[in-house]
């Protein structure tokens, strides 16, 4: 029904290249994996998300894996939301699997495009939990010139950074429950627990659950 | 089969992240040469010609390039190389040459007054991704070019709040701080229903999705002086037309088929996001050098709408405040005479 590829298309997105990474072709609804911070999309699809029936693809945020390592920083979540979007251009409508920050990622974007993310799943991962919940003291933040990427240092220092209020997050559950369509839009599968997270478990409209569960149910919608 | 880096990138040392000191440093560029070439190319174009007469302005006495991590960064200063320097930063979505009037009256009171154009505005690089941290980043940059000493940060709107984030996190390197307009309050909550607020965020999320989406392949659509200046009046309805026109022979190019604003068109005004205005308060509130505050009280769309009220009990001790009945958001370029006054004074006083 399907065959394991390594094609990798290059999208253009502002000034960056984004690798959006095709791990398994076939037909439906394809799951997209939005990785960690300082990941990248394996090279293979990883034994738990096995059972998605369809195509499975991988997009490496700009500063990550493949995709672009832009001079000067100034990373935020909004922007790989951005790259996200880019990749949602490319598929059409998706179900997103997120680990960590991919997992935030993944609810801005199912927030904003609420008819075309078909079920999102948070993960653990690197950089689940951002950079608090409110204000803090600012820092001139440094990086060594010349340090190799991918990941982009930048990103590594900024988006470990990245506030993340409650309310702003639940804002986003919010609209993925309200203009969705569906019934459990967001399934928590990690077990971290920051502040945004913590918020939007509260949402009535939000599940807890299983990834293996999470999928079936997603990989049902029409 | 991991979510790490690969193993040509772990070979290449792709998995190691710096958090080091790194300087940025100027790069020479010969003075005027930018604005000369053009202004030569262009001195045969009556309209630019006639534009760029504007009485009382004055292009900057001098240009340079300062790289900030990779992004080069123009920047320009005005009066005597040996006077002290205060540095000046433009508010969003204008550049240093907004200050073509207002900073030529601050240099004639013995300042060397130092702007640059943010990334992505004016002759400044385009950058990949805009944050306020890497705006605050570059002013450091810049202001690192003009030695240790700490030196008075002026700025207006936005580039009021980035002074006085530059000011709380290195407060060594500020002898005063300036907020011309930029002065924050608590922001107004409309009085709507969640599901609305909710339609409301959604559509304005999808349309800076949108825009982002457009911005890959569109550029800025060309227009005479005169149409980029009238189009710019909506948004700075404040403003003389014959004011904006000379802006437009600053802040725009010309290229083969019209007038163009240099500003990177992946940008888009209004916008959203986590940082709340509410809480650059308590920052102002607690910066330790002398403060001067200047805002205008009339209403506009650029605005940020605060008023006398709002700001009581929140300035920093000992405080200097002026509120202008006469005045909408660009305080100095309504009345450039009259701000450099209390500005110059205010320096004067505390200097």
């Amino acid at each position: 029904m399907s065959s394991t590829t390594q094609r990798v298309a290059m999208l253009p997105h502002l000034k960056v290249e984004l690798a959006l990474h095709e791990l398994r072709d076939g037909h439906g609804r394809p799951l997209l994996l939005l990785h960690g911070l300082g990941e990248r999309t394996p090279d293979r699809i990883p034994p738990y998300l096995q059972g998605w029936p369809g195509p499975v693809h991988g997009l490496d945020f700009t500063g990550h894996g493949l995709s672009t390592v832009p001079h000067g920083g100034g990373y935020t979540c909004e922007a790989l939301m951005s790259d996200a979007d880019t990749a949602l251009e490319a598929l059409g409508q998706v179900t997103i699997f997120g680990r960590g920050l991919g997992g935030y990622v993944g609810l801005l974007l199912a927030g904003s495009r609420p008819r075309e993310v078909r079920g999102l799943v948070i993960a653990d991962g690197p950089g689940l939990a951002g950079g608090g919940s409110g204000f803090t003291s600012p820092a001139i933040l440094h990086v060594e010139p010349g340090t190799p990427g991918p990941p982009d240092p930048w990103a590594l220092v900024e988006l470990a950074r990245d506030i993340r209020p409650a309310d702003y997050a639940l804002d986003f559950a919010r609209q993925a429950s309200q203009l969705s369509g569906l019934a459990n839009p967001i399934t928590v599968a990690a077990i971290g627990r920051p502040d945004w997270l913590r918020a939007v478990v509260d949402d009535p409209f939000v599940a807890v659950g299983t990834v293996a569960d999470a999928l079936e149910e997603y990989a049902a919608i029409a | 089969m991991g979510w790490g880096p690969s193993g040509a990138e772990r070979a290449a040392g792709g998995w190691r992240s710096g958090a080091v000191w790194c300087r940025a440093g100027p790069v020479g560029r010969s003075a005027g040469s930018e604005y000369g070439a053009a202004v030569t190319e262009l001195a045969q174009d009556a309209e630019f010609v006639a534009a760029r007469a504007y009485p009382g302005a004055r292009r900057p006495d001098r240009s340079r390039l300062v790289h900030s991590d990779g992004v080069g960064l123009s920047v320009v200063e005005w009066g005597d190389p040996g006077d002290p320097a205060l540095l000046l930063a433009h508010g969003g979505f204008d550049f240093a040459g907004t200050y073509d009037e207002f900073a030529p009256l601050v240099a004639a009171s013995g300042w060397r007054v130092v702007a640059w154009d943010q990334r992505g505005h004016g002759d400044s690089e385009h950058a990949a991704l805009y944050t306020w941290d890497a705006d605050v980043r570059d002013a450091v940059a810049v202001l690192d070019t003009l030695g240790p000493d700490p030196v008075p940060l002026v700025g207006h709107s936005k580039g009021a709040g980035i002074v006085m984030q530059l000011a709380e996190a290195l407060p060594h390197r500020a002898s005063m701080v300036v907020n011309l307009d930029g002065v924050p309050s608590r922001r107004p909550v409309p009085d709507i229903a969640d599901h609305e607020r909710t339609r409301l965020l959604a559509d304005e999320l999808a349309a800076w999705l949108d825009h982002r989406r457009l911005a890959r392949t569109g550029q800025r659509k060309p227009d005479t002086i005169d149409g980029l200046a009238r189009r710019r009046q909506r948004m700075n309805p404040r403003l003389s037309l014959d004011w904006l026109r000379y802006l437009v022979t600053v802040g725009a190019r010309k290229d083969p088929d019209g007038w163009r604003w240099k500003i990177d068109s992946a940008m888009r005004f209004g916008g959203f996001g986590p940082w709340r205005p509410e809480w650059s308060i308590p920052r102002m509130a607690g910066l330790g050098v002398p403060f001067l505050g200047v805002i205008g009280l009339q209403p506009e769309e650029m605005g940020w709408g605060t008023k006398p009220r709002d700001v009581e009990g929140v300035l920093p001790a000992g405080a200097e405040f002026h509120a202008l009945e006469d005045s909408g958001h660009f305080v100095h370029i309504e009345q450039p005479h009259h701000v450099a006054g209390l500005v110059t004074d205010f320096l004067g006083r505390h200097a």
